[in-house]
């Protein structure tokens, strides 16, 4: 955009602008029935890919095929206007999302209905809380039935409820054979009901396939770089200063050093410590963070027997952790420290020092997953003697 | 995609286009668009559609006053008042359509952003809607019409035809103002002044008979559209005595102007948004 004046008294600049390509040397096929989920960081291009799939941007290159009928769903309830009722706000969605007028009329009962908004149907979008807007707006977009869906991230809205009503959709809608693209930053969405996944990163696809591989390289990706990082690790750092913790990391099961390891595999954790003073059977301990500050397990030398030997100053000494990853996917700190034997008086407590990204296939909301097994076994009814049957 | 053949691939996605597949869908949206609004205002406020008659009526209340009263352009002239307000109900569409379509792309950014649509259905819309308001309003310069005395004749069958080349000449001027304002913003004070001078060049205030000379007469005539369409409007409409454009142009052959004009402006206007089209939601 420029103004005459610009283009007056500049006539012979070009008009400067930056290239940038949102997306390039993006190939894949879907196929018919498939549910494929588009995952990627922010600005990874995963909405413009959208966007040129749905034809509102224009490519500059290459082509997209489509065959069916294709909705798009970049934003829920394109086109509602806070004035009007819901009966025109449903007409007015359902025509901009490719029905006639006639189809989007006569779908308006059952759009209401889905929407469990038959009480509120005469009043004014506006007065409507947002959760009852995007429960309409959603309603809208299940009625449209379309062969191809193009969804942008619109199922994390709506209370409980009307968010199980939106997967079972999801399910059914896969069920039935539609095609679906799905962009999301919700792994376990992905997990759930993708069959395929693709990650975008800087407007290319750097992986595709199974979509619990593809999630477990995004989360890696996204801790990789940019993750939070403490500010300075040396504004945290507490203690006499008798011993330093020089060196600390994680390593896999073969004795590797890694940033990121598998959830359920054996691994250890690894602090060096370089003595200043003389030490009688100082103390190492450490404290393993989430992400979230919650501390999910804490070990030290104590633990065992707490007679660790005599130091001088200059020797040093190799602090280990060995156990099965048992931590919940996502990044996991680990703040060592050493004190002097009884562990009250600090030498050294490095805050987050060592971190390490969790992978795993899936997500189960707790803070660690450690092996068990769940059952469901059918029993009979305890039948109430003092209560009629039927 | 390595495949020559796209038959199995179905159909390519091209972007968007102005008028997309399917020009049915245009209509569908143009008219689903326009009807929404008009409703808007219609029951928006508790006095609704009596805002949208006020406007032209007030005008026209200023403008009688002062040029009966004051300036006193209009005397002497058969049913100068229906006139003037038949002008002012004519000349209101023909702004609104265009001045309202300036920042219509703008104003629809959320649709324009957000989904696929034929893009034309933007400037349509906003012509359709004020179409809308013109039928009502000139229902109110019909009742006032007849109320001055003039009766009632067969030939007004015919003054809807008018509307033809005034919505064709709004249309393209809508499409050309549209697209041109999201590139460029001056289009939005220039387009203000502009009509400024169209509202001045037209026979509204005044009818042709003031003007000093014939060539004047067929100037403004023969080039300025809207002056062609309100003569023969005050002829079919009002006051038959009145010359017709024909006569007023200086020969039938002469409305081939105003007619090409307004042709030039509609092509020139589909030509300019056709070519923005594609690339608008992405220069918003």
């Amino acid at each position: 955009m420029s103004t005459l004046k610009e283009r007056a008294l500049h006539p012979f600049k070009r008009s400067t602008f930056d290239r940038f390509d949102a997306l390039h040397d993006v190939s894949f096929a879907v196929e018919p029935g498939e549910f494929v989920g588009i995952v990627g960081r922010n600005g990874s291009g995963k909405s413009t890919l959208l966007k040129c799939m749905a034809g509102i941007y224009r490519t500059d290159t290459g082509a997209i095929y489509i065959n069916g009928r294709m909705s798009t769903f970049i934003e829920l309830g394109v086109g509602f206007n806070p004035d009007l009722a819901a009966r025109d706000n449903i007409l007015i969605n359902g025509v901009m999302l490719g029905l006639s007028p006639r189809e989007a009329r006569e779908r308006y009962d059952r759009v209401i209905d889905f929407a469990e908004l038959r009480e509120f149907e005469e009043l004014k979008l506006k007065n409507y809380s947002s959760g009852m807007q995007v429960r309409l707006a959603f309603s809208v977009m299940v009625q449209v039935d379309a062969d191809i869906l193009l969804v942008d991230e619109v199922l994390a809205v709506g209370d409980v409820r009307f968010q199980q009503k939106c997967f079972d959709v999801f399910h059914r809608l896969r069920d039935e054979g539609k095609t679906i693209l799905f962009v999301t930053h919700d792994m376990s969405a992905v997990r759930r009901f993708c069959h395929r996944a693709l990650l975008l990163e800087r407007g290319e696809i750097i992986r595709i396939g199974e979509p619990a591989e593809v999630a477990a390289s995004y989360v890696e990706l996204s801790f990789a770089e940019g993750g939070e990082q403490p500010p300075d690790p040396d504004a945290t750092r507490s203690g006499d200063g008798a011993a330093e913790i020089v060196d600390s990391w994680w390593e896999d099961e073969h004795g590797e050093r890694q940033t990121a390891l598998p959830q359920g595999r054996p691994c250890s954790f690894h602090a060096r410590v370089r003595f200043h003073a003389h030490a009688e059977h100082p103390g190492i301990s450490t404290v393993f963070e989430s992400e979230a500050h919650q501390p999910l397990m804490a070990t030290s030398t104590d633990n065992t027997s707490g007679e660790t030997g005599l130091f001088e100053p200059g020797d040093e000494a190799e602090f280990q952790v060995r156990m099965d990853m048992v931590f919940a996917p996502g990044r996991v700190h680990a703040s060592p420290a050493v004190a002097h034997r009884g562990g009250h008086r600090i030498m050294d407590r490095r805050e987050r020092l060592a971190s390490v990204v969790v992978t795993a296939a899936r997500v189960s909301g707790g803070l660690i997953d450690i092996p068990h097994d769940v059952r469901l076994t059918r029993v009979e009814p305890v039948l109430q003697p003092d209560r009629e049957l039927g | 995609m390595t495949t020559a053949s796209s038959a199995p691939l179905g159909r390519a996605i091209k972007g968007p286009s102005a008028l997309g597949s399917d020009p049915r869908r245009v209509l569908h949206l143009a008219v689903t668009l326009a009807v929404m609004e008009f409703k808007l205002r219609f029951f928006g406020s508790v006095l609704g559609y009596l805002w949208q008659l006020m406007r032209p009526l007030l005008f026209f209340g200023v403008l009688y006053v002062v040029f009966t009263e004051f300036v006193r352009i209009g005397e002497g002239v058969r049913y100068y008042p229906a006139i003037l307000l038949m002008g002012i109900v004519l000349f209101t569409f023909f702004s609104d359509s265009t001045s309202r379509s300036v920042t219509a792309v703008i104003d629809r950014e959320n649709l324009v952003r957000k989904i696929e649509f034929p893009r034309l259905v933007v400037p349509l819309s906003v012509v359709l809607l004020a179409y809308f308001n013109l039928v009502l309003n000139l229902l109110a310069v019909l009742v006032f019409v007849l109320a001055t005395g003039v009766d009632p004749r067969l030939e007004w069958l015919a003054f809807p035809l008018l509307l033809i080349p005034l919505g064709l000449f709004a249309g393209g001027l809508a499409m050309l103002l549209s697209a041109l304002f999201v590139r460029f913003r001056d289009v939005q004070p220039i387009w203000e002044v502009l009509l400024q001078v169209l509202f001045y060049g037209s026979p509204i205030l005044y009818v042709l008979d003031i003007l000093p000379s014939d060539e004047l007469r067929e100037l403004v005539v023969r080039f300025n559209p809207l002056a062609t369409i309100l003569v023969q409007a005050r002829h079919t409409l009002i006051d038959e005595q009145a010359p017709n454009a024909w006569d007023a142009a200086g020969g039938f052959v002469y409305l081939l102007i105003p007619a090409t004009i307004v042709l030039v402006v509609l092509a020139l206007g589909f030509w300019v948004f056709n070519r923005e089209a594609p690339r608008i939601a992405e220069e918003l």
